[in-house]
């Protein structure tokens, strides 16, 4: 990097400040400045319009044009072929299969193991601590931890030291040691362990929140009924904290399903360990198969579908109560 | 990840604000100190020390392997750092200021990651807060159902918007990265103008749910007072809501910054992938598939690239917290 070159970038995060604000300090004077006649209306055109123009160009118009892309071939011309390759191709049906496998068990495990470590350190000691070792793979990008847990499986050849903790824990009981990411099928369970090691502590994190809103009184009724610990964790704890849970799931479940970072940096979905969200970028913008790439975009996005209508459902009934 | 949960979560819900979920996350009150004895067992301290570890060993892995010497780093395991001592800065000279073509040259992606960063973060929590205001406090016909309907636009999965998005952008915008190039040759014709772009419309959903939600706790009282003096919806919002709504603005800054920090899906499409634009992830993602077995350069390189949001992760946590709690995340 030369010295123009960090003028150059400076000058552009300048420059883009400086245009940011010009934009929105004309629009807010505008909004002031409103006609009299409907100003309520010129009003709510400034506040929202930048917004919505976003959320038009960003979202809207590329998610419609993605969906008549999936049914195009490369000619333009109108075709199934797309889903047919995606359906019937070996490889593609791997990466189906992977993508299930991982929505399967991230979610689960993650807001499992969340769970008992959130019962399991309240209003104990040092509590806090707890919680911030478990939180913090969230601050760690996927990059970081791909590289961080690729280190761990890490593999050398016969004799050699393994450096690899996984490895060196296997030769330590004596076994042969394993190159773990290119051996199929547990490389894939392997990446799976890295999703469930950074959304752990998000689980937690909401988890723990939650049962500190179940009312003391019930569990200490609960315990003079007689009931052992886990009878009150399963009558009292779980439904008292209900909606966290399917918070938690259903949004570990949609990051799940657009998982790509891990995958791209510790193994870019070889040795069968393709997902859909890194075969749709490998499609698209490496074997310029746009029309695949497409198709599978659909295909993840009618996957996410069920779950945010869910939600959308929930939050249309809070708002019909407000 | 990219969703949001509106589900009812207890503790936004008493009080108006995420004052009370504070209080429930960190408050130890009284009254259940007799009730924490009896539920904290010697079974669940041990369980949930060994999760801990087990969370804590990898990353703990990394940063010691990052002030090994290479040689030992290839040869022993960092565990058996008191069998093979040695430590040196010199892996994070290497990646860092080392000008030698074979080496990472982390420097030009740090700035660009802090540039993407910056601006990534600062428009659409400008954009959204406006429309969140808008949402929450102009009355117009349709506003629920289009409110419902950008919450709802968080399913559209990034991977939908790529391909078209590049497609707007290369006609769009790039004339006019040309042009900006030709009048002022130190800015490179791949600048940083269609990542913010792309970190910004991506973020807008979310954005706007979020900030809706403490903005529309406001009292009503205090905006019905200010229309009656005559305050314009201008006025509102910079004397009023602005400074009422600064820890959820803040919340949310925090997610974003990390977001688009950590982000490599939207670099590897948008930025063209050079020293010009391309942030430090999308670098280090470069490295592990070149230099997958240079230890010393990736250790050193990833913990670079971690120890940022982690500064910000830590000192904020706080707010972090809050702004996990009122509901969401994102991806």
């Amino acid at each position: 990097m030369t010295t123009g070159d960090l003028l150059g970038k400076i000058l552009q995060v300048v420059m883009g400040l400086a245009i940011f604000a010009a934009i929105i300090g004309l629009l807010i004077f505008f909004i002031d400045k409103a006609p009299k006649r409907g100003r309520d209306y010129w009003q709510l055109a400034g506040f929202l319009t930048p917004a919505l123009l976003f959320l038009a160009v960003g979202l809207v118009y590329p998610a419609i044009r993605t969906s008549i892309l999936a049914f195009q071939d490369s000619g333009g011309a109108w075709t199934f072929d797309n889903f047919i390759w995606t359906f019937t191709q070996p490889a593609a049906i791997r990466t189906l299969i992977n993508t299930i496998i991982w929505v399967l068990l991230v979610p689960t495990i993650s807001t499992a193991i969340g769970l008992a470590y959130a019962i399991f350190i309240d209003k104990s000691r040092g509590e806090k601590y707890y919680k911030v070792i478990l939180f913090m793979p969230i601050a760690i990008s996927f990059v970081g931890a791909g590289i961080i847990w690729r280190f761990v499986y890490e593999y050398r050849s016969g004799e050699r030291d393994q450096i690899g903790l996984l490895n060196a824990m296997v030769v330590a009981f004596g076994g042969e040691p394993v190159q773990w990411l290119q051996t199929d099928p547990i490389n894939t369970f392997l990446l799976i362990v890295v999703m469930i090691w950074i959304q752990t502590g998000f689980a937690m994190v909401l988890l723990s929140a939650a049962i500190k809103g179940v009312p003391t009184e019930q569990i200490e009724a609960a315990q003079l009924d007689g009931t052992n610990a886990w009878q009150r964790f399963i009558n009292v704890t779980v439904p008292g904290i209900r909606g966290a849970l399917v918070v938690v799931i259903t949004t570990i479940s949609i990051a799940t399903l657009k998982v790509f970072d891990i995958v791209r940096t510790m193994t870019a979905g070889n040795f069968n360990t393709s997902v859909i969200a890194n075969e749709m970028y490998t499609q698209a913008f490496r074997a310029s198969e746009i029309g695949r790439g497409s198709a599978l975009a659909l295909i993840l996005f009618l996957l996410v579908l069920p779950i945010v209508v869910y939600n959308v459902n929930i939050l249309r009934k809070q708002r019909e109560i407000r | 990840m990219s969703s949001v949960a509106p589900a009812d979560l207890p503790v936004s819900k008493d009080k108006g604000s995420i004052e009370a979920a504070e209080e429930a996350e960190y408050g130890q009150k009284p009254k259940t100190a007799r009730v924490k004895q009896r539920l904290t067992s010697r079974t669940a301290t041990i369980v949930s020390l060994i999760i801990a570890i087990l969370w804590t060993i990898p990353t703990f892995g990394l940063f010691i392997s990052s002030f090994r010497p290479a040689e030992l780093i290839r040869t022993t395991g960092w565990w058996t750092i008191f069998q093979n001592p040695g430590f040196t800065f010199d892996n994070y000279a290497e990646v860092l200021l080392s000008p030698s073509s074979s080496s990472p040259q982390l420097g030009a992606y740090i700035v660009n990651s802090i540039a993407i960063t910056l601006l990534g973060t600062l428009i659409p929590l400008v954009l959204a807060t406006m429309a969140a205001y808008a949402f929450a406090w102009i009355k117009f016909r349709g506003a629920n159902a289009l409110f419902i309907f950008v919450f709802a636009l968080q399913i559209v999965p990034l991977q939908m918007a790529l391909v078209p998005l590049l497609q707007i952008f290369s006609t769009w915008l790039r004339p006019m990265q040309a042009w900006l190039h030709d009048v002022i040759p130190i800015i490179p014709e791949q600048n940083y103008a269609p990542v913010w772009l792309a970190h910004a419309m991506f973020a807008m959903p979310l954005a706007i749910f979020l900030l809706h939600n403490f903005i529309a706790e406001i009292p009503g009282d205090v905006i019905e007072a200010a229309r009656v003096d005559g305050a314009t919806h201008g006025q509102i919002f910079f004397r009023i809501v602005l400074p009422l709504a600064t820890p959820a603005i803040a919340s949310f800054a925090i997610f974003q910054f990390i977001w688009v920090w950590n982000d490599l899906l939207v670099a590897l499409i948008f930025s063209g992938g050079t020293q010009d634009v391309a942030p430090l992830t999308q670098r280090l993602a470069e490295l592990t598939g070149t230099r997958g077995q240079a230890w010393e350069l990736l250790t050193a390189g990833a913990f670079i690239s971690i120890v940022i949001p982690l500064i910000v992760f830590f000192s904020l946590q706080r707010y972090f917290v809050r702004g996990l709690l009122a509901g969401a995340t994102k991806g």
